[in-house]
């Protein structure tokens, strides 16, 4: 059999055009599909950024909460009442609010102001300059560099700022695990003054932050949330309730998804075309070697490493340049969102395994029918 | 004499209805082993469906062919395949062979379907090479060569895996009247064994003191038998002198 598979992969490499085109079309699709995928994941990866730069292991929350940026209030009772919960190691609040900064030129620029519990400030940034404690001065606050800090001009710590016209003043700043996906700065201060300085509601607390004493007593901190009609979730779980939201609750993941079905549809049309033309052009010896003896399996094997050596090489290709490209863009562009992740190259695999199934299947159908006899005939 | 193969009322049309025109009417023919055969007749005449049908590439819509005492049209495909590559060496009228291979990977590939290993199947091809007289053509691709060359490496595949059944279609068309007389004659030689028989088609009057017996077909049937050093009976009695077509 290895004898036939060489024969094979010479007469696929010794059309060069044709080789050249299949696998180009190949690594078209996966180029555009881990894009699309990488992309999507990138998008995800932001919409969670508070809640992975935050880091509680659980979060405490209104029941129609769908993503972080919408919270609604709680009233203080429930944080007594989750201290209370057996098995619960510490809980916080955390007040999640936007102000408008003021620039130097007169204009103004939105901001995330996050408020972190005074006493503990629990889900505090890294801080990579200046002092964390000096964010009990009066109108201190902690700004976050990210992409978005130099859009309300990149102020260094003693600057000062006018939010919501109440004094700011930089007195650290913090590097993110992750950039948020809207474009706005982040100022982290504390809850006391982030609820006094912004506009409030009835309640003020946005979100209870809470550490179990162990893994083993999530559940039952959860359904004790529950028996008082809310609902505690943990990192995860928040993460993904906001994925959801962005996938099916917004048009964005059903776009992507779209993308990446055309990038397959185009992939999987240029390969099959090409392949089956390479299949047509080689019908003669197809029919050939089945009037000397070649077995249906063999030729079906023969097709079939034909297709998965340049799907194979075209996914490699694929995967190289989407992940060079998006390196690239990263390093140029600030908020780029593109992760390349395992499950975005295990989707383009499968699916250029369906390519080269679909290819090979149409090849194979035409290899199967042929009678040598007319082959020869013409 | 004992047959090595024999087809019996041998039926084959091509399309259906007004268009259907049969190329075989009805033919018996019987090889023998030891024998070389020929086939003989005008264009057209049916020789090359007749020599697909007994090689089990065509299938004949009536009649039965028996090799060896199997009737081949009632093997399944894969079973069919495996006769053909064990028993059968072809040499088609066009050659059909893979321009791009080089001439020892075309004619190591019946080597290739037996399962033999690419080394040792090369070494045996380069053999059969030397022996059609392209040595020096081993490593080029096939379509480097000229028509004469290219038949001759068709033979060499045909011979390579040493089948008990040689079919010739046309197999001195583009060789010089020397060169044919050469390959047939090595043909004969080495490869003619009492367990074996070559049957070939060819218009090429210049070879024919090579052969046995001479079938001479026209319109789909065989028309007569001319025996040349050759009886079925007894043996190599009867020398009829042929009459060139
Ligand atoms: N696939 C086909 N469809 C229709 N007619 C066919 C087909 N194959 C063969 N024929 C017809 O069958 C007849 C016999 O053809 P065949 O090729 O066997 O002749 P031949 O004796 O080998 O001729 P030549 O000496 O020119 O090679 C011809 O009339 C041919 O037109
Ligand atoms: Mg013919």
């Amino acid at each position: 059999m290895k004898g036939l598979l060489k024969i094979a992969l010479k007469l696929l490499a010794n059309d060069r055009g044709k080789f050249f085109t299949l696998i180009l079309g190949v690594t078209f699709a996966v180029f555009l599909m881990n894009q699309m995928t990488s992309m999507f994941a990138g998008i995800m990866r932001k919409s969670t950024s508070n809640v992975i730069n935050i880091g509680a292991k659980m979060w405490v929350m209104d029941p129609s909460v769908e993503n972080d940026r919408s919270s609604i209030p709680l009233p203080d009772y429930v944080l007594d009442y989750v201290r209370s919960i057996k098995g619960v190691a510490m809980a916080v609040p955390i007040y999640f609010g936007s102000g408008l900064v003021k620039l130097p030129d007169g204009t103004y620029q939105g901001a995330n102001i996050i408020g972190l519990d005074d006493t503990t400030l629990f889900g505090r940034p890294p801080i990579i300059k200046g002092n964390l404690n000096k964010i009990y001065n009066s109108d201190a606050f902690i700004g976050i560099v990210d992409s978005d800090y130099r859009k309300i001009g990149s102020p260094g710590i003693g600057s000062v700022l006018s939010i919501n016209d109440h004094r700011a003043v930089i007195v650290a700043l913090a590097k993110p695990t992750s950039g948020g996906l809207f474009g706005t700065p982040t100022l982290y201060t504390t809850y006391t003054r982030a609820t006094k300085d912004l506009p409030q509601t009835r309640y003020s607390m946005s979100y209870i932050l809470l550490n179990p004493k162990s893994n083993a007593d999530i559940p039952y901190i959860q359904e004790q949330v529950k028996k008082l009609g809310y609902k505690a979730l943990t990192q995860k779980e928040f993460e993904k309730t906001i994925e959801n939201f962005y996938k099916y609750k917004t048009g964005m993941g059903t776009n992507i998804m779209i993308m990446t079905l055309i990038s397959f549809i185009v992939g999987l049309s240029i390969a099959g075309q090409t392949f089956y033309a390479f299949v047509l052009e080689n019908l003669e010896k197809f029919g050939a070697l089945k009037a000397i003896g070649a077995k249906k399996y063999e030729l079906m094997s023969m097709i079939l490493f034909q297709a998965s050596v340049t799907s194979f090489i075209g996914y490699g290709f694929g995967i190289m340049f989407s992940s060079l490209i998006i390196a690239f863009s990263k390093a140029r562009i600030p908020n780029y969102a593109a992760i390349v992740t395992y499950q975005n190259m295990l989707i383009a695999f499968l699916m250029v395994v369906v390519i080269a199934g679909f290819s090979s299947y149409i090849g194979i159908r035409k290899v199967l029918k042929i009678e040598p006899f007319d082959v020869f005939r013409g | 004499m004992k047959a090595i193969l024999e087809a019996k009322n041998i039926v084959k049309y091509f399309g259906v209805d007004e268009s259907k025109t049969y190329a075989l009417k009805g033919v018996n023919l019987t090889a023998y082993y030891g024998e070389v055969l020929y086939i003989v007749g005008p264009s057209g005449s049916g020789k090359t469906t007749l020599l697909s049908i007994i090689s089990g590439i065509l299938r004949p819509n009536e009649g039965t062919v028996i090799v060896k005492d199997k009737d081949i049209w009632k093997m399944k495909d894969d079973e069919l395949a495996d006769f053909r590559l064990n028993h059968i060496g072809f040499v088609f009228q066009d050659y059909h062979l893979f321009p791009k291979l080089t001439t020892t990977e075309n004619v190591s590939i019946p080597l290739f379907l037996k399962r033999q290993n690419w080394d040792k199947s090369l070494k045996e091809a380069k053999y059969y090479l030397d022996v059609m007289g392209l040595g020096s053509k081993a490593d080029l691709p096939v379509y480097k060569l000229s028509g004469g060359e290219q038949q001759r490496v068709a033979i060499a595949r045909a011979i390579v895996s040493k089948p008990d059944i040689l079919i010739f279609d046309e197999p001195t068309a583009s060789l010089d009247g020397e060169t044919g007389r050469q390959i047939i004659s090595f043909v004969k030689e080495h490869l003619l064994t009492q367990d074996r028989t070559i049957i070939i088609v060819t218009h090429d009057s210049r070879i024919f003191e090579y052969a046995n017996r001479i079938l001479h077909m026209e319109d789909g049937k065989l028309k007569q038998t001319t025996n040349n050093h050759f009886d079925t009976e007894k043996n190599n009695t009867s020398v009829t002198q042929l009459e060139a077509q």
